[in-house]
């Protein structure tokens, strides 16, 4: 049973965008996905109907096999956790302590596990020094550490990231890109929305890629984003890397290389055998 | 011939423990596109305030050292004359833009200088020209995409005409493709119009290439500062985690593994080139 | 949140969207004014009827009745207050005129209401800040107005996403007792307040930016142009203004009694 299905979901706002055209889907337990696209193309639009906070206009969503129309946003929430593009749209808490406990408290937790849970999380997220502080007065960066540790805090089964690298610096984005391999390497299910192809291109996630409320590809990010017809058509920009080899493919070098290091020992392959 | 002079410029807010700036040494010709980078919390968008005046006077706390822009002397000219030399255009486009129509909001700076409607009418005109969006003119801000919101930031800059204009990480918000837009309209403005640029950017895989001058800052000071090749392939860039275009990165591999290039590749075009030349030599 | 949508100007134009707001004020101020010289239901009668070929003209029919819908209750409300009170006052010879007057109250209640909504749909927040400037209104006030006016949709969007946000994080804004579903709301205010200060901010470094406060004499992109649309509907005010007096002091209003057959009460 896959921890999320979509099965044909079609969305509309109440404005009268059409948002979801069709979109089919299915998320194993420990998968580590990447939906991508463009502004507008539907991938926030998309999330959102995995925790319920949106519910599909014709179509179902099934989150660990119970249909979402059928359970509450707050329950949906215990197994999908949603850390939002922007951590200033959830902080209001005194202390950092606070914010974190705050899903927990909505839970039901008991006093004595969520103690437990926010050291586990504070620490997880390295902001020791700041739990009795208050988010307001961290940087920018440290707030976006604080909104990470409240929505893991409780554990969830699925993480869904959007946009989780906006506004943040290179080395921010490593470190970044570091925690959620691990997270994922230690058993989470992840979904990141995002449009940064070399964050991506570092991860080689599974990439969804959609374009107008449609899924034009699935499969593996070495396979999709080196493929210029595909990021003409979702108007995405490739990595550079494959950018370089697309450019270079009269050469008959292969075009699915995403990666620095591998790109490099390609070449110089190359150069070697031009030198014998 | 320098456009912006920054001498031993010293910095603290005015409830900060720590100083923004410290002891910033900088020259910036006329013409220029510099980039400004750096870890977050640098001090590039403190600079950046200091350049059109809201530092000192929006943000109080004293500015010590000497700054001169466009000739004028930072510390002794109000924000809105500077605004006459010198543009600011922010990171979040929704919060730049006032108006309730495209056409109004280009013409609030010009308004606010009390220029006379028809000139101002041609101005506007040319503005929305420049930048591309003469078709969005009647359009209500909201409406619009975070690109074509930020190019309307950029056209009520630009109405102003000055002479230099500062980008204080215009594309944030936007994806790489927007990003892209953005950064051909303003190397059209600085090739086309001479306006000196100044770009604040994390992502130079895409920026790098306008540029002819690279600023690094960390902890408040300029730490390096010279041509975009020699600045990428610096130890220094490299350790404090400045975005480092993947082009340089897989040069410098390459290096390590004795295969040499022509020069320092800044853009997938270049590494192309300089790849071409040694792996198919004619 | 359809609550915003009366501040969601359409783009229509129409010979009523392009007159001069400050002369449509003057009509919908006419049209006040005459109504309160009256308390009797046959004029109040005609002056609500008065603004429909406008509304019609503009388009604006739907918009309008909704309008009316909204005012419904607050005028049923001011029917039963009147009646009852005129009642248990005995400020009436007569149950019928007691009726009449109190029927003659209720309608001048939504002539005021749907004069002012055909105003305002009727006219654009552009427009309509251009008339206060022209009018000598100080610009920071207008500014102020147009300005929110440009945010409401922002905010509202906002509002929604940190909404999401906590219930997202198992915030449950449909459950518990009245104290507990305020509470509730705080994690949405505060959130909700410190962003609005973040942009005021942001705002405000992108006005100084662009020379705001640097000279008093502030100019306008736009002019409003006194054309004869404008003329005729200032001469139709007016004429109502007049008609009015004439009226009310020289001519004797039918009651309504005349028209209905005795009541039994």
């Amino acid at each position: 049973m896959a921890t999320i299905e979509v099965k044909d979901v079609h969305f509309t706002y109440s404005t009268g965008v059409e948002a979801l055209r069709g979109v089919s889907l299915r998320i194993e337990d420990g998968e580590f996905v990447a939906i991508m696209g463009q502004n507008g193309a539907g991938k926030t639009t998309l999330v959102k109907n995995f925790n319920g906070l949106l519910r599909p206009t014709k179509g179902e969503v099934l989150v660990d096999g119970v249909s979402t129309r059928d359970v509450s946003v707050a329950k949906l929430a215990r197994t999908v956790g949603f850390v939002f593009q922007n951590p200033d749209h959830q902080l209001f808490s005194e202390t950092v302590e606070e914010e974190i406990a705050f899903a927990l408290h909505n839970f039901g937790f008991e006093e004595d596990t969520i103690k437990k849970r926010v050291t586990w999380a504070v620490n997880l997220l390295d902001l020791v020094e700041y739990r009795k502080t208050s988010p307001f007065m961290l940087s920018g960066g440290e707030r976006k550490r604080v909104a990470l540790a409240s929505v893991l805090a409780w554990d969830p089964k699925v993480v869904i990231l959007d946009e989780p690298t906006i506004g943040q610096d290179h080395r921010q984005k490593e470190n970044l890109r570091q925690f959620i391999v691990q997270l994922n390497e230690q058993g989470k299910t992840v979904v990141v929305v995002t449009h940064d192809v070399e964050f991506v291109a570092e991860c080689n996630p599974r990439v969804v890629l959609m374009k107008e409320g449609r899924i034009i590809a699935d499969g593996e990010a070495k396979r999709i984003l080196p493929d210029t017809t595909l990021a003409l058509e979702a108007s995405i920009v490739p990595p550079q890397i494959s950018q370089i080899f697309q450019g270079l493919s009269f050469l008959g070098l292969p075009s699915d290389v995403i990666d620095v290091s591998e790109a490099k020992k390609i070449l110089v392959d190359r150069f070697r055998e031009l030198q014998s | 011939m320098s456009v912006i002079e920054i001498r031993d410029l010293t910095y603290a807010y005015p409830s900060a423990s720590k100083q923004s700036l410290r002891n910033v040494d900088l020259t910036v010709q006329k013409g220029e596109f510099a980039i400004l980078t750096g870890p977050s919390g640098c001090g590039k968008t403190t600079l950046c305030r200091c350049f059109n005046g809201l530092i000192p006077h929006f943000y109080a706390g004293e500015l010590k050292g000497s700054l001169k822009v466009a000739g004028l002397n930072v510390n002794e000219h109000s924000t809105g004359e500077m605004a006459k030399h010198v543009g600011l255009v922010f990171q979040n486009p929704e919060n730049q833009l006032f108006a309730l129509s495209v056409e109004k909001d280009v013409a609030f700076g010009l308004e606010n200088l009390g220029m006379p409607r028809d000139q101002m009418q041609e101005r506007v005109s040319w503005a929305l020209k420049m930048t591309g969006i003469e078709d969005l003119k009647d359009r209500a801000p909201h409406e619009l995409s975070g690109g074509q919101q930020q190019r309307v930031a950029i056209a009520s800059v630009l109405a102003m005409q000055p002479e230099i204009i500062v980008f204080d990480e215009p594309t944030s918000f936007l994806d790489p493709l927007g990003a892209q837009r953005i950064f051909e309209v303003i190397s059209h403005l600085n090739k086309q119009l001479g306006i000196t640029v100044i770009l604040v950017e994390h992502r130079l895989d895409l920026a790098a290439k306008y540029a002819n001058h690279v600023i690094v800052m960390d902890e408040g000071k300029v730490v390096l500062d010279g041509e975009p090749r020699e600045i990428f392939n610096s130890e220094q860039a490299w350790l404090l985690g400045v975005g480092i275009p993947k082009a340089v990165h897989l040069w410098r591999l390459l290096e390590e593994a004795g295969v040499s290039l022509k020069g320092i590749p800044i853009s997938s075009e270049e590494a192309i080139q300089f790849l071409r030349e040694v792996l198919w030599p004619r | 949140m359809s609550v915003f949508e009366g501040f969601r100007f359409r783009h229509v134009t129409s010979p009523i969207h392009n007159r001069d707001p400050r002369i449509k004020f003057a009509f919908v101020l006419a049209i006040f004014v005459v109504a309160i010289f009256f308390t009797e239901f046959l004029p109040l009668l005609v002056l609500f009827f008065l603004p429909l070929p406008f509304v019609w003209v503009a388009g604006v029919r739907r918009q309008w009745l909704r309008s009316l819908r909204g005012a419904l209750f607050l005028a049923t409300f001011i029917f039963v207050f009147n009646f009852v009170f005129g009642y248990l006052y005995k400020s009436y010879p007569t149950t019928t005129a007691l009726l009449e007057y109190s029927l003659a109250m209720t309608l001048r209640f939504l002539v005021l209401v749907e004069s002012f909504s055909v105003f305002f749909l009727t006219t654009s927040p552009d427009h309509l800040s251009l008339a206060l400037e022209q009018s000598h209104v100080p610009y920071e006030f207008t500014f102020a107005f147009t300005t929110a006016v440009r945010f409401v949709p922002v905010l509202a969007e906002e509002a929604q996403t940190i909404m999401d946000a906590q219930k997202a994080r198992g915030l449950e804004l449909e459950r518990g007792n009245f104290l507990k579903r305020v509470r509730n709301y705080i994690p949405i205010l505060i959130p909700l307040i410190v962003s609005a200060i973040r942009r005021s901010l942001e705002l405000a470094e992108a006005m100084e930016s662009r020379a705001w406060g640097i000279t008093s004499k502030r100019t306008n992109l736009y002019v409003l142009k006194i054309r004869l649309g404008d003329v005729v509907l200032l001469i139709l005010s007016i004429g109502l203004l007049v008609l009015g007096i004439y009226v009310r002091y020289f001519v004797q209003i039918p009651q309504l009694s005349t028209f209905l057959p005795p009541l039994p009460f």
